[in-house]
């Protein structure tokens, strides 16, 4: 019974303490009271402050001095939402842990093609050559110059929910959808710097490469990509992660993730797409007559209910249906739910702000009675589209196509509260 | 020297900025090539060491060439740990065989049943493999491994010569596979 409360693993049950542990906790805290206070005497303030909260939490918080200042800030020792990796090319974000819309950037989740590069941003250049005037290079400190612009965006991996074609495979919501993450990001407008650089107005493709193990690489289309495109070197008021492209990635807001090249390092303007491993190989949309859709960018409207969700387990009586709904092509008009598997609808509230290419969060008061259910939400965005059931998906597309799975998630609910993720 | 260079170059742009505002009458105008002043040209040298893409009409291929006999050993020693022995094994990608199974209930994607092209190939093997050793390849160990995989695919004889002129001529299999983005394309209900 040596438990300490950091050594709790992230699924070390629900994260209530039983009474054993919580007398136990009492016990230590008043010890690191005592000792804390000692400390204090002999060597300042700071020795109390960490010995005192990042510990353990004083019996009553309103009789011990509370912590100092910090130089960079970390959540509370209590809470334990992480990450989990998937494998050595990505981790998934926990939804189901998520408030509002904006994705820490610590649980941003990752996807990279062959690690994450440490860039000395001193010495990171971005070429930009090919179907302009003359090869141009810029520094950070440069780009960081230019006129900024920034906005909230999601970005989601094609791939997100790709295991879900072939069955209900995700045992909770972040293994089902946590590839898709909502940030601010800040920089400089990708048309200013083609602007500055004097682009051939005959140029329709660029190819954009990262400086990462993998070189990834994949070309876009000039044309849809010139109004929106960003190239970023901040993520919600710092510096980008460098799990996020540290120290400049690529933005194109409702685009697949994978275009948003990350280490961004050159682009090259060109008449025709490059036909990179990334957009031949790879994300490409295999149909079941086995041709394949390329180029497949947008990110269609999805949604889905991340309160309850798979692998929770709810009480009967009141409680607040809460999920997040999103739409590479614009905004969320509005989000649906169901609580008797499809056959019945009921209008969402969606939370302010709603913003478009943007995670957007609804809620819908319930009150369970303890019944067998399933839970279900739809979603339809501003230009008319509506998130498909399974079934009208896989009768156009098959199970073999890997990306843009969108269906409508279904989660059953046990008479024992258990959650639970099924195909309906 | 570089800084004399730069130094000249400060100038010459400074007085073209104050050419133009005097011209405008008013601020540079941002729109223009230059407008900021931010950057500099690249050199040729800069250009060469990144610019490692090729192009499906060849364009970018280094000179260099290889045939799948010089390539059989490099697979063996560079690629095989992870590709397996004959390039199906695994427990990486498996970049040999598939064919005819792309419509099927379990398709096999690979370099010779889905990759509609074979420069694609040289691109990636050079930018990307080996895996722990990216863009190590000399331009012949690459044309050399390439060969091999499009011969172990029956897509060019094993005395098949690849080179910056060859390349771009080899059609591939599943080079008509692919069709644009149609959606949206579920029906509503
Ligand atoms: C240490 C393991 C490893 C070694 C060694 C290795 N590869 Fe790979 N290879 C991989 C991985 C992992 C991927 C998938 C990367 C990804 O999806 O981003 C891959 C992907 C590929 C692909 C693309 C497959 C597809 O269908 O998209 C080709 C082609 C390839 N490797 C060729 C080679 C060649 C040629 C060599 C030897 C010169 C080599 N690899 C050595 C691990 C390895």
């Amino acid at each position: 019974m040596t438990k300490h409360l950091q050594e709790e693993g992230p699924s070390g049950g629900d994260g209530r303490l039983d009474a054993e542990d919580e007398s136990l906790l009492n016990r230590r805290s008043l010890l690191a009271g005592t000792a804390g206070l000692v400390g204090a005497m002999l060597m300042g303030p700071m020795r109390l402050a960490a010995d005192a909260t990042t510990e353990i939490s004083p019996e009553d918080p309103t009789r011990v001095p509370g912590a100092t200042p910090t130089a960079y800030g970390q959540r509370s020792v209590f809470e334990k939402a992480v990450r989990i990796p998937r494998s050595w090319w990505s981790s998934l974000t926990p939804l189901q842990d998520s408030h509002g819309i904006l994705t820490p950037s610590s649980l941003h989740f990752e996807r990279h093609h062959n690690g994450v590069p440490t860039i000395q941003p001193a010495q990171h250049r971005l070429l930009v050559h090919g179907m302009v005037d003359q090869p141009w290079t810029f520094a950070m400190e440069d780009l960081k110059r230019f006129p900024s612009v920034s906005r909230l965006a999601f970005i989601e991996c094609s791939g997100n929910s790709g295991a879900e074609w072939r069955g209900p495979v995700g045992q909770t919501a972040q293994h089902t959808h946590g590839l898709t993450s909502t940030s601010e990001w800040t920089g400089v407008a990708l048309k200013t710097v083609l602007q500055e650089v004097g682009m051939n107005s005959e140029a329709s493709w660029m190819l954009a490469e990262g400086g990462d193990a993998a070189a990834m690489t994949r070309s876009l289309p000039l044309v849809s990509i010139m109004e929106e495109a960003i190239l970023c070197y901040a993520q919600n008021g710092e510096p980008l992660r460098p799990e996020q492209g540290y120290p400049l990635r690529l933005l194109v807001p409702g685009w697949e993730g994978n275009t948003c090249i990350k280490w961004l390092r050159r682009l090259k303007l060109g008449r025709a797409p490059f036909m990179t491993r990334e957009e031949t190989s790879q994300y490409t949309d295999l149909m079941p007559d086995g041709t394949a859709r390329q180029f497949t960018m947008v990110m269609e409207a999805k949604s889905v209910i991340t309160s309850p969700s798979g692998g929770q387990r709810i009480q009967p009586g009141f409680l607040e249906i809460r999920g997040l709904a999103w739409s590479g092509r614009g905004r969320i008009a509005s989000v649906e739910v169901s609580t008797d598997a499809g056959r019945s609808w009921r209008q969402a509230a969606l939370q302010e702000p709603i913003l478009p290419k943007c995670h957007t969060r609804f809620h819908l008061s319930w009150r369970w009675n303890g019944e067998d259910v399933i839970l279900q939400s739809r979603c339809l965005d501003d230009t008319g589209y509506r998130q498909p059931d399974r079934t009208a998906l896989v009768a156009v597309r098959g199970v073999n196509s890997v990306y843009h799975y969108n269906a409508i998630q279904s989660w059953h609910i046990a008479a024992d509260g258990k959650v639970s993720n099924v195909h309906a | 020297m570089r800084n004399l260079l730069r130094n000249i170059l400060t100038v010459a742009l400074t007085t073209i900025l104050i050419a133009g505002i005097l011209w405008a009458g008013g601020p540079a105008d941002q729109e223009q090539t230059h407008g900021y002043g931010l950057g500099r040209p690249a050199t040729d040298q800069e250009v060469k060491a990144w610019n490692i893409d090729v192009a499906p009409t060849g364009e970018g291929l280094p000179a260099g060439q290889g045939t799948a006999k010089q390539g059989a050993a490099l697979f063996a020693v560079r690629c095989a740990t992870c590709h397996g022995p004959t390039g199906k094994e695994g427990p990486m990608d498996r970049l040999i065989g598939g064919a005819g199974t792309l419509a099927s209930q379990h398709p096999i994607k690979t370099v010779g049943s889905y990759w509609p092209y074979a420069t694609t190939l040289y691109d990636y093997v050079h930018r990307a493999m080996p895996f722990p050793a990216p863009q190590s390849l000399s331009p012949d160990e690459v044309y050399s491994v390439v060969a091999w995989l499009l011969y172990q695919n029956g897509i060019i004889a094993e005395d098949t010569v690849l080179d910056a002129h060859s390349l771009p001529g080899i059609s591939m299999p599943n080079r008509r596979g692919f069709s644009p983005d149609p959606r949206p394309d579920v029906p509503k209900p």
